[in-house]
């Protein structure tokens, strides 16, 4: 297959930022096709620079071209002034390692990280020439995929993707990788094409659209049924059960353009077990699985030698949970290799002193400002989302924050919550009021941001039966906290587009009968819908009305507990009963503690694939009950695996089917 | 104590941009532990100087910066009791490793004394430009033209008004120089001052229809007292001029 760079290189010097274009990374893998070798294009639907710091599409890109019978490329969506170049020259989408086109790879695989990408999904696919719709591609075209958090819900894209990988992509990409090679070496004969699917349909953790008939009864989905015996009734998620075995990315990619976290990056762990209700991600990667600490050391030395990056994030969801963080923190600070000129950044900070102390300490060079998430403005409406963050937590940590140094902060809130009132959000003002009145005790230009965005309920949550707010309603409560706060020096107020919320919301909770609706806001040039720039609300608004789709029906209403829910085929673990029960305790008010450290409350996660959580240290962080009031001292006692744990033990999905209910 | 380097900029990476650049020579030169001298402040950041900006999509064999490095720095390439003793020889390969394909060192040497910064001292860029579909004949008119005229006036939008320009006097030199399959490349010189001149102004002032296809920059010129030399020869390990200067 030839290169298209000669084709490429003259559309370069008619478009901005040229270089998302000519791949050379440090880090880029120099791969060799061949006879044999199943070769992925591994498709980050968004502009390069938010693109190529993505860490799931950098680890699967490291574990495929370590296999003999695999190759990966990446790619990107093109920007719009690229894209129209591209059309008028016909130029399909192409690698960026080799210039391939994307139509000469066995499988075109998307990160999904956020719904409003879903149009850029359908742009790139046809830009590979290759049909949308998965029933009208043939032999020859590749397979489509997705993986990513968003495929917790895959059936809006069900009619553009022919397999969604569901949970943690390491080992679930080599399964993929055996069936492809197979269907390849048989010849990719005219009808073979059903037969891979319905074979790859059998691989645990992946889902085929193609092979469920799907049912609705007035309006409302009845049934999702297999077509055939063999394919499975619900997808269970891969997870993987020990993070040690899996140190990567080895090599991250060193962009040689600015990109969004141009910075190393060691992810510390995965999953979380604080249980916030609103947080997708905290529920659906279960359980946590630590990094050990020495392997974390190791990677970040490595990593900085390696790239000569200056700055070191240690990403997790809440990395400030690690339990080993002060020790990891304190290793990297007084290696005489980073000598003074290396930064370390925690992503996510818990709001305690404790946490702004380490922050203090490894932020000696280049410090900015500090984030913390309260989500909610007042306690009540903190039990309800479960973020157990009390006021004096919040105000201890901002007279550490302030007496430290540091002059700015920025606190994160969602607004549109369930049970949300006036009062609450008002809180979200006087929370931040009085935080800037710590902040001037110590200096006189402090800057308090807050910045608010409108909830999105998700599935597989305990809020994913809670109808979502208006985005009228967002409007006057944004109003509410804008008049509030008018006349307040130091604070300053961002909040998020509620229209975008309102179509991120369409998508979230969809299902099939959204197909269409995405493609036609596709074909009339909907894409980059999550830059404001080109997001265009009125194309989602007539393409659903055009389809007799009704907004108020998939975002607003709430679902009945009876109610078949689009993704209950798809499982992340969590029984029903849990989320429901979550569900409740959270009308009433009522918080649950962090089960890493405390009896657990039998969400799914760990009893249904048999594993557990994976810590590092026997004791929790010091410090930070996150006004739970929880008695950490006692969680030596609490039974969780020690690293070194049993190494990556066969999770064996197939054994442990049927134990849900 | 300051090091100069020249190096080169071709291939792919020729679609990076001049801050691009800065930021890989930042992570170059802590990747092979030079002993930096850093800024103070908030915001330490090392002190490295560039010369004048290459346009994006531009190849050149003569850029430059110039490295400030830490007295008595304790980085591994230095020499006992922390004194740097930097192997100017070896340099430039060892940053050439860490640098991205594309970028290559072409010399290295320590500057005595004090030297004016490269924005300042360079005087004139010396440039091929790859004309692409023209026939030669055509090209040769349109540059003897270009020549015999008193004035070659270009429009150009700064700061959101619109600047007429006489290019003539920036132009040192321009001729034809040879003819490939792609097209003609011209030679040319161009002045840095008052103003940097870029090609592209030079191409749009001789036909409006001409189409760069590579265009590279070949030289930099400080000239000064009849004299005139190039910051840093490529393979350089001494930097002959910047010493007399400074005697």
């Amino acid at each position: 297959m030839t290169s298209l760079w000669p084709r490429i290189e003259p559309l370069l010097a008619k478009v901005g930022k040229p270089a998302r274009y000519i791949g050379c990374e440090d880090g880029a893998q120099r791969p060799v096709h061949g006879a044999g070798i199943t070769s992925w294009l591994l498709v980050y639907p968004d502009a390069y620079e938010i693109g190529l710091p993505n860490q799931g599409l950098q680890i699967l890109y490291e574990i495929l071209n370590e296999r003999p019978d695999a190759v990966a490329e990446r790619s990107y969506a093109p920007w719009v002034d690229m894209e129209a170049l591209m059309r008028a020259g016909s130029v399909p989408l192409f690698s960026v390692e080799t210039h391939r086109p994307a139509n000469a790879f066995d499988l075109l695989a998307f990160n999904l990280s956020a719904e409003l990408v879903y149009t850029n999904v359908l742009n790139c696919i046809d830009l590979a020439g290759v049909a949308v719709r998965g029933a009208d591609r043939g032999p020859d075209d590749p397979l489509v995929a997705a993986g990513g958090h968003c495929t917790f819900n895959p059936e809006p894209l069900a009619d553009f993707v022919d397999l969604f990988v569901i949970g943690d992509g390491e080992e679930v990409v080599g399964d993929i990788t055996d069936v492809v090679r197979e269907w390849k070496a048989s010849g990719r004969t005219a009808g073979s094409r059903a037969q891979v699917l319905r074979a790859l349909s059998r691989v645990p953790g992946v889902y085929v659209p193609s092979m469920y008939e799907v049912a609705y009864e007035g309006g409302r989905l009845a049934a999702v049924t297999p077509r055939y015996p063999d394919v499975p009734e619900r997808v269970e998620k891969r997870t993987i059960s020990d993070l040690a075995s899996w140190p990567y990315p080895k090599q991250q990619l060193v962009p040689l353009t600015e990109v969004v976290h141009d910075r190393l990056n060691v992810e510390i762990f995965r999953g979380c077990t604080r249980g916030c209700r609103f947080c997708q991600a905290g529920m659906i990667t279960r359980p946590v699985r630590e990094r050990p600490a020495s392997q974390v050391r190791r990677m970040v030395s490595d990593g900085l030698a390696r790239t000569g990056y200056d700055e070191v994030s240690l990403t997790s969801l809440s990395s400030a949970d690690y339990s080993g963080i002060e020790s990891v923190v304190g290793d990297i600070i007084n290696d005489p290799m980073c000598s003074g000129q290396v930064s370390v950044s925690l992503p996510s900070l818990r709001v305690d002193a404790f946490t702004v102390g380490v922050a203090t300490e490894i932020q000696k060079v280049r410090r900015t400002g500090l984030t913390f998430a309260p989500e909610g403005g007042t306690w009540r409406m903190r039990q309800v989302i479960n973020k157990l963050i009390r006021e004096e937590d919040l105000y201890g940590a901002m007279e550490s924050t302030f007496s430290q140094g540091w002059q700015r902060v920025k606190l994160y809130f969602l607004i549109g919550l369930p049970t949300e009132t006036d009062e609450d959000v008002l809180g979200i003002a006087e929370l931040a009021r009085n935080c800037v009145a710590i902040g001037r005790r110590h200096a006189r230009n402090v800057t308090v941001t807050a910045s608010v965005g409108g909830f999105v309920p998700k599935p597989q949550t305990p809020f994913q039966w809670f109808g979502q707010t208006t985005s009228a309603e967002l409007h006057r409560r944004i109003r509410l906290l804008r008049d509030a706060t008018r006349r307040d020096r130091g604070l300053s107020l961002r909040w998020h587009d509620p229209e975008a919320t309102l179509v991120e919301g369409i998508a979230s909770r969809g299902d099939r009968r959204l197909g269409p609706v995405i493609e036609d806001v596709w074909r009339r040039g909907g894409t980059f819908q999550e830059w404001s720039e080109h997001f265009r609300l009125p194309l989602w608004e007539e393409s659903m009305a055009a389809h007799g789709l009704s907004i108020d029906d998939y975002v607003h209403r709430h679902r009945h507990p009876d109610e078949l829910l689009p993704w209950e085929h798809i499982s992340a673990g969590l029984h029903r009963d849990f989320l429901w029960q979550d569900w409740e305790d959270a009308l009433a008010e009522a918080g649950v503690e962090d089960c890493r450290w405390t009896p657990c409350y039998d969400c799914g996660a760990c009893t249904g694939y048999g594993i557990e959580h994976v810590v590092a240290s026997p004791v929790p962080p010091a410090g930070g009950s996150q006004g739970t009031g929880q008695d950490l001292s006692t969680g030596g006692a609490v039974p969780v695996a020690l690293l070194p744990s049993r190494v990556a033990q066969d999770v064996g999905l197939a054994g442990t089917k049927g134990i849900r209910p | 104590m300051k090091v100069r380097i020249r190096f080169a900029k071709t291939g792919k990476v020729r679609w990076t941009s001049h801050r691009d650049v800065a930021r890989m020579w930042e992570r170059a030169l802590r990747r092979v532990r030079l002993p930096l001298a850093y800024t103070e402040g908030f915001s330490p950041r090392p002190r490295v100087s560039f010369g004048l900006a290459l346009p994006t999509g531009h190849e050149s064999v003569a850029e430059y910066l110039d490295v400030e490095v830490a007295e008595g720095g304790s980085g591994d390439m230095a020499g006992p009791e922390g004194t740097p003793s930097l192997e100017m020889a070896g340099l430039p390969g060892v940053l050439s490793e860490a640098l991205p394909d594309g970028v290559d060192v072409l010399g290295a040497a320590v500057l005595e004394g004090r030297v004016p910064s490269l924005q300042h001292d360079v005087t004139s860029c010396s440039w091929e430009v790859e004309i692409v579909g023209v026939a030669p004949a055509r090209m040769a008119a349109l540059v003897e033209e270009a020549l015999g005229a008193p004035q070659l006036l270009v429009t150009r939008e700064r700061k959101g008004r619109q600047v007429t320009d006489d290019l003539r006097p920036a132009i040192i030199s321009l001729g034809l120089l040879e003819s490939r399959q792609a097209g003609t490349v011209l030679g040319t010189e161009l002045a840095t001052h008052p103003r940097g001149v870029r090609p592209r102004e030079l191409l749009e002032a001789l036909g409006p229809d001409l189409e760069a296809g590579v265009v590279r920059r070949t030289h930099q010129w400080i000239e000064r007292d009849g004299a005139r030399w190039e910051p840093l020869p490529p393979g350089a390990t001494h930097a002959p001029h910047a010493l007399e200067r400074a005697s």
